[in-house]
């Protein structure tokens, strides 16, 4: 099948369209979109679709309205926005190390943000608010860290990796002592939290997030051309006019900030950054980073997981990290066994 | 491919002459006498600060005073503390020249978490509580993370990254599998917390009867590889020509990693960067032969690892930071300065 067709205008301007993977992109922000209204109709209180939807617009009854409104859609609305984060950040640093495992999770700005959240939890018995923004500036930290100690003459795909492991490997043992120096509520608190969970979310978290990703979002794709010829390496994409190191320090910093304040919403849900990616890249089997694909599969695949673990467990809720947890690690073995045979990485 | 060094100095280090294998040997009783000066600083400190007159009273004339106590139970802290250096050393040592990795270390290969998975599976489901029942699944579990590392790693092809990578991608997964259980059960939490960190204070002498024979036995197995290794550096085909059994010496090898990171982490918790710093420093004045680089690492990884233990109690007074930790903080920047050091084209 012709996947590639070209749009004329009468005027003479014309543009390319990558239908298939116009049509992943639908799909799967249906797939979202549907997902989110299958999860807000679960729970203790089952609603059907049909109400949902009509309560979404304003005609349910009052009952429905405050369940729909007030403890369902913001929690439903931060999976959507932390999965978009997480898959856009992922792909965006997959695409710049150039290794599918050089995601935030490999790279440990998931421990870097769960330090400054357990500082916050251990050190000062602090407020989910708090412990928010210490997650955000241990993400960003990190970020930098790893950014600062991995540039020689630019920055290397592999030497952010590594660098990124090493990084990655310190935080785990400070986040280790904070987790030793807790009492033991404390520490099933930060243990949560570590995992990444979705409960209790409200409002306070979406407006934050969704202001983040309006600006971000579009700052990132309209940057996805110079970062699609940074794959083809840097010598060929300065000849071809993309300021390297420019585009890549804009690119990487949005990524960081994705991640981070993803991960201070609901804390280092794992795996997501990783799969989201690689599911996109193999769904539109288009070149490149695939940042559109990335960011609607991020979002379906979180809201998806979250309802699983809602399900799955019967009345023992586990947190939705458990689930992106199991089924991120399973995937990852199997990529690298793929990728091994296929000799790419 | 990374740690070929330039063949002159090999030949070099093949027709040492006597004076500089004096020289090393020296080097080696001066590493025994700075680790028997950390195992007695390993004594002498902690929250009750003793003196000297104090340790010998407590090592030789013990009579129950509360010094003597103090002394017997940081003597057995102090000899576990070299059991584990050694262990992780030498096995650091031979991980490297197998793979010819610079870069390979049990904690990051993964072959630490897998003995960790396996322990707090022992005790979360199969109700093991005693050293002695867990060391066998800490076994299992070092041997099969290490055997899917190194097939996954690209078996004969591995480079540094994909072992790297294979060695944190399990290690990830392994460690979301420790959380998940830790959210479900309060009280393996209470236990875990502390023993994944990784610590000397479980040391007691019920603790080192039982790695003993472990660590004693892969010890001499590692040295017996020296000169297998040897072989093996200059590259399959030449180790082949020299008459090296490139199987048996790769099987054995990782046998004696195994045992030695499983009896380590067994007793210890999982400690990283230990077996990756310390035969880097050797290496730096010993050069490439084996034969020095194992017994200075078995001498020089336990000055580490119990500089670290005294380090973790003199800054936490009166508590103290938990050995795994502070080698983790140590290491890290190590690591991170080797990734920096060799050439992008390598990475």
């Amino acid at each position: 099948m012709k996947t590639n067709r070209a749009v004329r205008s009468p005027g003479g301007l014309s543009v390319r369209l990558d239908v298939r993977a116009l049509t992943v992109v639908v799909v799967l922000l249906l797939t979202a979109l549907t997902a989110s209204v299958v999860l807000i109709g679960t729970g203790d209180f089952p609603i059907p679709a049909g109400d949902v939807l009509r309560t979404l617009v304003g005609e349910g009854n009052a009952g429905q309205e405050f369940i729909v409104t007030e403890l369902r859609l913001p929690r439903v609305l931060v999976g959507l926005l932390v999965g978009a984060s997480l898959g856009l950040g992922g792909a965006l640093f997959q695409s710049i190390s150039r290794n599918p495992l050089g995601s935030p999770d490999v790279l440990g700005l998931g421990q870097g943000a769960t330090a400054g959240a357990l500082t916050v939890i251990v050190l000062f018995s602090g407020t989910a608010g708090q412990v928010a923004l210490g997650a955000l500036a241990g993400g960003l930290v990190t970020g930098f860290a790893i950014y600062a100690l991995a540039w020689k003459r630019g920055v290397h795909g592999y030497r952010l990796v590594l660098v990124g492991i090493g990084v990655s490997a310190i935080v785990t043992a400070v986040n280790g002592y904070l987790l030793t120096k807790s009492d033991i509520v404390d520490a099933a608190r930060a243990v949560v939290w570590m995992t990444g969970s979705l409960d209790g979310r409200d409002w306070d978290q979406v407006w934050p997030l969704l202001a983040l990703c309006a600006v971000l979002v579009p700052l990132v794709l309209a940057n996805g051309r110079g970062l699609r010829m940074l794959e083809m390496g840097d010598d060929v994409s300065y000849a071809l006019g993309v300021r390297v190191e420019r585009v890549r320090l804009l690119l990487m910093l949005s990524a960081v900030l994705l991640t981070a304040s993803a991960t201070a919403a609901a804390g280092p849900v794992s795996f997501v950054a990783l799969t989201a990616p690689q599911l996109a890249r193999r769904l539109t089997r288009a070149p490149g980073p695939n940042l559109a694909a990335s960011l609607c599969m991020g979002a379906a695949l979180l809201v998806t997981a979250d309802w699983v673990s809602q399900r799955a467990f019967g009345a023992e809720q586990l947190p939705v990290g458990v689930v992106t947890g199991v089924l991120g690690g399973v995937y990852l073995l199997w990529l690298l066994v793929t990728e091994r045979r296929a000799g790419r990485i | 491919m990374l740690v070929e060094s330039p063949p002159e100095q090999r030949a070099e280090t093949a027709a040492a002459p006597p004076s500089r294998r004096a020289v090393r040997a020296v080097g080696l009783l001066a590493s025994l006498v700075l680790l028997a000066l950390v195992a007695l600083a390993s004594i002498a400190i902690g929250a009750k600060e003793l003196s000297l007159e104090q340790v010998w009273h407590g090592l030789f004339e013990d009579s129950g005073t509360y010094g003597d106590v103090v002394v017997a139970d940081r003597l057995s802290r102090t000899v576990l503390g070299v059991l584990a250096g050694a262990a992780l050393g030498l096995a650091g040592s031979v991980l490297q020249a197998l793979t010819r990795n610079p870069l390979a270390d049990p904690g990051l290969l993964g072959i630490n978490a897998g003995a960790s998975a396996a322990v707090v599976t022992a005790i979360t489901f199969f109700g093991v509580t005693s050293l002695s029942g867990y060391v066998w699944f800490a076994f299992f579990g070092a041997a099969a993370v290490g055997a899917l590392v190194w097939f996954l790693g690209g078996s004969r092809g591995a480079t540094p990254v994909r072992l790297a990578l294979a060695g944190t991608a399990i290690s990830a997964a392994l460690f979301g599998y420790l959380q998940a259980i830790m959210i479900l059960d309060d009280a393996a939490l209470g236990r875990m917390r502390f023993w994944t960190v990784g610590s000397l204070a479980s040391g007691s002498d019920s603790t080192i009867v039982q790695v003993l024979p472990f660590i004693v036995a892969g010890s001499l197995l590692a040295l017996a590889l020296a000169r297998p290794l040897n072989a093996m550096a200059m590259g399959d085909d030449t180790a082949k020509a020299l008459g090296a059994n490139l199987n048996r010496t790769r099987a054995l090898s990782m046998l004696a990693a195994t045992v030695l990171c499983g009896a380590a982490t067994a007793a210890c918790g999982p400690i990283i960067f230990v077996g990756l710093m310390v035969p880097h420093v050797v290496r730096s004045f010993t050069g490439p032969d084996q034969r020095w680089i194992l017994p200075y690492a078995a001498v020089l990884s336990p000055v580490l690892l119990l500089g670290a233990d005294v380090i973790g109690r003199i800054v936490a007074r009166p508590a103290e930071l938990q050995v795994g930790i502070v080698t983790a903080i140590l290491g890290g920047p190590v690591f991170i300065l080797l990734v920096r050091r060799r050439r992008t084209a390598q990475l």
